[in-house]
């Protein structure tokens, strides 16, 4: 009799073939963390640019003060679901600054953003119904479709004439919701959504748009790429993730739905878990406070984004986008194996990012992920550069730099005992 | 509405379209099976799916695909879903 473990013996295979490496991508540990974009890892001082913690808002001393009067008043946790003794009187004032945030009627808030997902679509469409999904969403959204009884239908990516060519074929009578995201985790690429809301209206669809990734980051007062792009009246469901630009954990539902409130009674990822604790949820009612007005740190946050990108095309690096589409930047490398040796490289090189294969990833590509924080420093974004031209050059990714101001500054310090300007001046 | 295609015309078509997703280079037959004899990734099978949706002009639920272990499974699939039409 087979061991029941013996069914992932193809995938232990695939991690032991690679390469024995200094750092493991799969047990990586933090040592201890400094600050928003600092931590030591194997006792190495090193730079934080894979940890979505866009708006840097982990150490916001008003977060955290608040968070501490919380533990201090309703203690370290509320021991129940929102639906029996979760809900304290500091989770409906998060529910209703989300609310007003959003500009919308209602605001539901789950103990994480995968949990929000999961929630909302395995309840809100049932077995007569059709799901739309743009095939890059996240795993949560396919989890929460396997958790339900709908029909799910898979579009191409960002493609709304693909989308209207499945819509065009489902039953004319039969409920159909739409489900994309503001901007996709792997690629950091943004979505189209007008052409997809125009699609999923003229077929009488509902929208979903996960904006886990966008928000603090996108829009004027950081609503999401929906608010970007002025589209958020005609947008039936935002769900959002406080693990990334709110710097803790949890998930939320916003809408205008008039009888989205039911969904209280019916969403079992929502009444089969504990609530968040009290600090968690005075955290992200101040943090989503401060993100409203976050205006600088936003620009701030949107220039180094494309600082990184620009100095990495510069450097040769082939990358996802054209240009920084959001504070994800993601370099193009030719094999897994040689995405791991990247990010090994560049571990010990002192940044940390994220490596990324298939499935995870679209395409079949093999990345070198990089998530920025508004954070990070100009310096900052200059190290990693740095970093990435040394661990490139080494690995043969690039060519030896030449052309670039950055590269010529680096080999000038490396090779030469003189200063630059007396090489300059020796020409 | 068009005459209902025989079943090996539709065991052909896809047949011809598993053809384009096979990387080991193998022969595809009705018992070929996607996940053993192809190695498919699941992205890799649901870029497959769509292929056949736009070849027939159908809709394939991934809700179906855990069912649907061999290239003949999928065609009498298909054939199920056009004579539902």
């Amino acid at each position: 009799m087979p061991a029941l473990l013996d069914k992932f013996d193809a995938i232990i295979e695939t991690r032991s073939s690679l390469p024995d490496m200094p750092q493991d991508p799969f047990h990586i540990v933090m040592d201890k963390v400094l600050s928003q974009t600092e931590a030591v890892i194997g006792g190495r001082h090193t730079i934080l640019a894979g940890t979505n913690n866009y708006m840097g808002m982990t150490f916001e001393p008003e977060a955290i003060d608040a968070a501490r009067k919380a533990l201090d008043q309703g203690g370290t946790g509320t021991t129940g679901s929102r639906v029996l003794n979760g809900t304290y009187s500091i989770h409906k004032a998060l529910e209703a600054k989300l609310a007003e945030f959003y500009g919308m009627k209602h605001a539901m808030v789950f103990s994480t953003g995968y949990l929000a997902n999961l929630g909302m679509l395995s309840t809100i469409a049932d077995k007569d119904d059709y799901i739309l999904l743009d095939a890059d969403c996240h795993a949560s959204i396919f989890d929460g479709c396997a958790l339900g009884q709908a029909q799910i239908v898979r579009f191409r990516h960002n493609d709304a004439a693909d989308l209207r060519k499945r819509l065009r074929r489902l039953p004319e009578d039969a409920g159909k919701l739409v489900v994309v995201e503001g901007v996709y985790s792997m690629l950091g690429d943004e979505a189209p959504l007008r052409p997809m809301i125009d699609a999923a209206h003229e077929f009488g669809a509902e929208i979903l748009v996960d904006e886990a990734h966008s928000m603090g980051v996108c829009g004027s007062t950081g609503r999401g790429v929906a608010q970007a792009q002025m589209v958020e009246a005609d947008v039936d469901y935002i769900v959002g993730t406080f693990s990334k630009s709110v710097g803790t954990v949890g998930g939320f539902v916003v809408s205008n739905q008039p009888k989205f409130e039911v969904l209280r009674l019916v969403c079992r990822p929502y009444m089969f878990t504990a609530s968040l604790p009290p600090s968690v949820v005075a955290s992200a009612t101040v943090a989503v406070d401060i993100i409203e007005k976050a205006q600088e740190k936003r620009a701030h946050l949107w220039n180094i984004a494309q600082k990184l990108h620009s100095g990495l095309a510069a450097l040769g690096f082939e990358l996802v986008t054209d240009r920084a589409e959001s504070p994800i930047v993601a370099v193009k490398l030719p094999s897994l194996e040689a995405a791991v040796g990247f990010w090994s490289a560049l571990l010990e090189a002192g940044v940390y990012g994220n490596v990324a294969g298939p499935p995870a990833t679209p395409q079949g590509l093999n990345i070198m992920r990089l998530s920025l924080s508004a954070a990070h420093t100009e310096a900052q974004i200059d190290q990693i550069l740095m970093s990435f031209s040394e661990v490139g050059t080494a690995l043969g990714i690039i060519q030896t730099p030449s052309e670039t101001p950055l590269a010529t500054a680096m080999s000038a310090q490396a090779r030469s005992p003189q200063p630059v300007d007396a090489v300059a001046a020796s020409r | 509405m068009s005459e209902p295609q025989a079943f090996d015309t539709i065991l052909g078509k896809i047949i011809g379209l598993v053809s384009q997703f096979n990387p080991k280079g193998i022969e595809i037959v009705p018992t070929t099976t996607f996940s053993d004899d192809l190695s498919l990734d699941s992205l890799t099978v649901m870029d497959l799916v769509a292929a056949i949706e736009d070849e027939f002009d159908i809709v394939i639920p991934l809700n179906l695909l855990p069912d649907l272990e061999t290239v003949e499974q999928v065609a009498k699939a298909v054939e199920t879903i056009l004579k539902e039409r």
